[in-house]
C-alpha cells in the first residue's frame, strides 16, 4: 500500500505547486508509514521528485500521453492506484490537475476534497480543512469512503526536501478512449502566470485610463511580478480579460499582492484573500480594501507608484 | 441536438457568509440566491447555440424547492424546460450521480456547467459526470463553436490556452470567456411571462449515501489591522515588506 500523488512537469521542470503537492503527500505517507509513489507524464528528469520524497516514480509514456488527455490520464492514475492499493491519492492544483481530480475520484468511487489548505486535521476519521464559499470560510470535512482523493490549494503547503532514493518505471496504456484532439496550444510567451506568481501587482479604475499602465508595468518588472487588474478595468476593455482577478476571474494565492487604485469589492477580495501579504494603495481611506490589507498607503497612485519604483530599485541595488 | 445545462443555486456574490450556531450548516437568513455565475456563462452560451442551431436547451438542478426561483429565472432567460431532482444536495459526488442517473434514461448531446459553484467550490460535478458516463470532458472552457456534430473549444491551460476538437456527447465546464459578461441575459417581461408556462419537472432522487460529511464551518479569523504607511515615506513600505513580512 502506498500513497499516490500526481505531479505534472512543465517544460521548465517541476513547478513549485507540483513539489508542494509531493511534499504534502510525503507528509501523509510518513504519518501512515507508507511509501510514496509519484505519477507523472512525459517527464525526463525526475530528480526533484526524489528530493521531495518519492520512493517510486511512474512515468506515463507512449502515444496516449503525448498530449494531455484528461480521460486517458485519469484512467492510468486510477489503474495505478488500484495496483498500488493506494487509499489516498493526492492531485496537484494546476489547471490540468483540476481537470482530472474529479474524474479520478469518481473512477475510484472515492471521497473527494478540493482546495485543501492544511495537512489532515485527523486521520481517524479522515478530516481535512478546505476553502469554501469563495475563500470566505473554511469547511472541515470528513471523507467517509475507503479511498480518498485530495486536491491541495496552491501555495498553502510549503515544498520541503526529503531526499529518497527512488525507482522509476514507465507505464503505457494500449486503448485510448478519448476523441479529444488538441489542435493548437498558445502560450503567453515569457510572462509570469498570475496564478503561479509569488508576487502580483494589480491595478483598478483608480488609474483613470489604460494609458497610465506604464508605471504599473514598470513596478511589476522591478518586482518580477505578474500583472493583474480588477473586473471593472477588464470589463471596460482597459486591460485584457486574462488579467482579471476576483471571484469570477483568476484566483490569486501569491505571497505578496499589491492592489493599486482598487477599492476592494467583496467579489475582488474573494479572489485574492488567500494571498499571504496584501498591500493597498488608494486615495480613499474608507476603501474596503484597507480592512483586508496588511499594509496600506493612503495616497494618489500617480504620486506613490513612481516613488515605490525608485525605492525598490534602491533596495534591489543593495 | 439537445443541450443540458447544470445549474447551481448559490448565495449572491455580495452576501455575507454566516453559519448556524453549531457551525454545521450555512445560515441562509436574509441571503438572496442567484444562478451560480459560472453556470450563467454556460447557460448564456447554450442560448447562443440555440439561436444559431436548432436545439433544445434544458436545465437541471439537484436541490429542494428553494432552487425553484433560480430555475424559473433560467426559464425566463430562455431555457425550454427545467428539471429538479428533489433532494438536499449532499455533496458533489452525490449530485453528479443523481444527474448521471437521469442522463442514462434521458440522453443529451452536450452537457454544460460552470467550472465550480461559488458556495462549496468543489469543482467536482462535471468531471465526475464525465467519469460516470464515459463522455469526454473539457474543463475551464473559454470558447465553444458548434458545426454539425463537431465541437471546437478553447480551454485555459497554465500560461496560455489550448484549442481542441471534440465529438458529441461531450461535457463542458465553462467560465467567463465562454461568453462575455456583457452578453449575459437579463430576463425581460415576455420571458418572465413565458417562463410561467414552461415545465419545471420535479423528479424523485435516487436513494444514496454521501461520500463526505461537513464536520463544521469556520469563518476566517479576524484580520489584524492594516499598518498604514505615510505617503511621504514609501521607503518604509519597502523596509517592512523585506524585514517584517519577508516577501521581497
Amino acid at each position: 500500500m502506498s500513497i499516490l500523488v500526481f505531479a505534472e512537469s512543465s517544460e521548465q521542470g517541476y513547478k513549485k505547486t507540483a513539489l508542494e503537492t509531493v511534499s504534502y503527500a510525503k507528509n501523509i505517507a510518513k504519518n501512515q508509514g507508507s511509501e510514496l509513489t509519484v505519477v507523472t507524464f512525459n517527464s525526463t528528469d525526475n530528480s526533484a521528485l526524489g528530493l521531495h520524497g518519492a520512493n517510486k516514480v511512474v512515468n506515463l509514456k507512449g502515444s496516449a500521453f503525448d498530449k494531455f488527455n484528461p480521460l486517458t490520464i485519469s484512467q492510468a492514475i486510477s489503474e495505478i492506484a488500484k495496483e498500488e492499493n493506494s487509499k489516498i491519492v493526492v492531485i496537484d492544483s494546476t489547471l490540468n490537475g483540476k481537470h482530472i481530480a474529479a474524474i479520478v475520484a469518481a473512477n475510484l468511487e472515492a471521497s473527494f476534497a478540493s482546495n485543501i489548505v492544511s495537512e489532515p486535521i485527523s486521520y481517524e476519521p479522515f478530516t481535512v480543512r478546505r476553502n469554501s464559499f469563495s475563500n470566505k470560510a473554511f469547511q472541515n470535512m470528513e471523507l467517509c469512503n475507503e479511498i480518498k482523493v485530495l486536491a491541495i490549494a496552491k501555495n498553502s503547503y510549503g515544498a520541503t526536501e526529503n531526499k529518497e532514493d527512488f525507482t522509476e518505471q514507465d507505464y503505457s496504456i494500449s486503448e485510448i478512449k478519448n476523441t479529444l484532439e488538441i489542435v493548437s496550444v498558445e502560450k503567453t510567451g515569457g510572462k509570469i502566470s498570475i496564478s503561479d506568481a509569488d508576487i502580483v501587482v494589480s491595478a483598478g479604475r483608480g488609474l483613470k485610463g489604460p494609458e497610465n499602465w506604464g508605471m504599473i508595468e514598470e513596478l511589476s518588472e522591478v518586482l518580477g511580478a505578474a500583472l493583474a487588474c480588477s473586473k471593472p478595468v477588464s470589463d471596460i476593455g482597459w486591460r485584457p480579460h486574462s488579467e482579471h482577478v476576483g471571484q469570477t476571474g483568476i484566483q490569486v494565492s501569491s505571497n505578496l499582492y499589491i492592489a493599486i487604485g482598487i477599492s476592494g469589492a467583496i467579489q475582488h477580495l474573494a479572489g485574492i484573500n488567500t494571498s499571504k501579504v496584501k498591500v493597498v494603495i488608494n486615495t480613499d481611506p474608507d476603501a474596503p480594501f484597507f480592512k483586508a490589507a496588511d499594509y496600506g498607503i493612503v495616497g494618489d497612485a500617480f504620486d506613490i507608484v513612481p516613488k515605490l519604483i525608485t525605492e525598490l530599485k534602491k533596495f534591489k541595488e543593495q | 441536438m439537445k443541450i443540458l445545462v447544470c445549474i447551481s443555486s448559490v448565495p449572491d456574490t455580495t452576501s455575507k457568509i454566516n453559519f448556524s450556531e453549531d457551525g454545521k450548516s450555512f445560515d441562509a437568513e436574509g441571503v438572496q440566491y442567484v444562478i451560480n455565475p459560472h453556470d450563467e456563462f454556460a447557460l448564456t452560451k447554450a442560448m447562443h447555440l440555440k439561436e444559431s442551431n436548432s436545439c433544445v436547451v434544458d436545465v437541471i438542478n439537484v436541490g429542494t424547492s428553494k432552487s425553484d426561483s433560480v430555475l424559473r429565472k433560467t426559464l425566463a432567460i430562455g431555457a425550454d424546460k427545467a428539471i429538479r431532482i428533489d433532494t438536499e444536495a449532499k455533496d458533489g459526488f452525490f449530485v453528479a450521480k443523481q444527474i448521471a442517473n437521469y442522463l442514462k434514461d434521458n440522453p443529451y448531446d452536450l452537457i454544460l456547467s460552470g467550472k465550480e459553484s461559488l458556495d462549496y467550490n468543489g469543482g467536482m460535478v462535471p468531471g465526475m459526470l464525465s467519469a460516470l458516463l464515459g463522455y469526454d470532458f473539457v474543463n475551464g472552457c473559454i470558447g465553444l463553436e458548434l458545426s454539425d456534430d463537431k465541437v471546437t473549444l478553447q480551454r485555459e491551460i497554465d500560461g496560455g490556452k489550448e484549442t481542441l476538437k471534440a465529438s458529441l456527447p461531450l461535457i463542458v465546464a465553462g467560465q467567463k470567456g465562454l461568453v462575455e459578461e456583457k452578453e449575459l441575459k437579463i430576463p425581460n417581461m415576455r420571458g418572465i411571462m413565458m417562463a410561467r408556462k414552461k415545465p419545471l419537472e420535479v423528479i424523485a432522487a435516487t436513494d444514496m449515501d454521501a461520500s463526505t460529511k461537513t464536520v463544521s464551518y469556520e469563518t476566517l479569523p479576524a484580520k489584524g489591522t492594516c499598518k498604514l504607511i505615510d505617503a511621504d515615506n514609501v521607503a518604509e513600505l519597502v523596509e517592512l515588506l523585506h524585514n517584517e513580512a519577508k516577501v521581497i
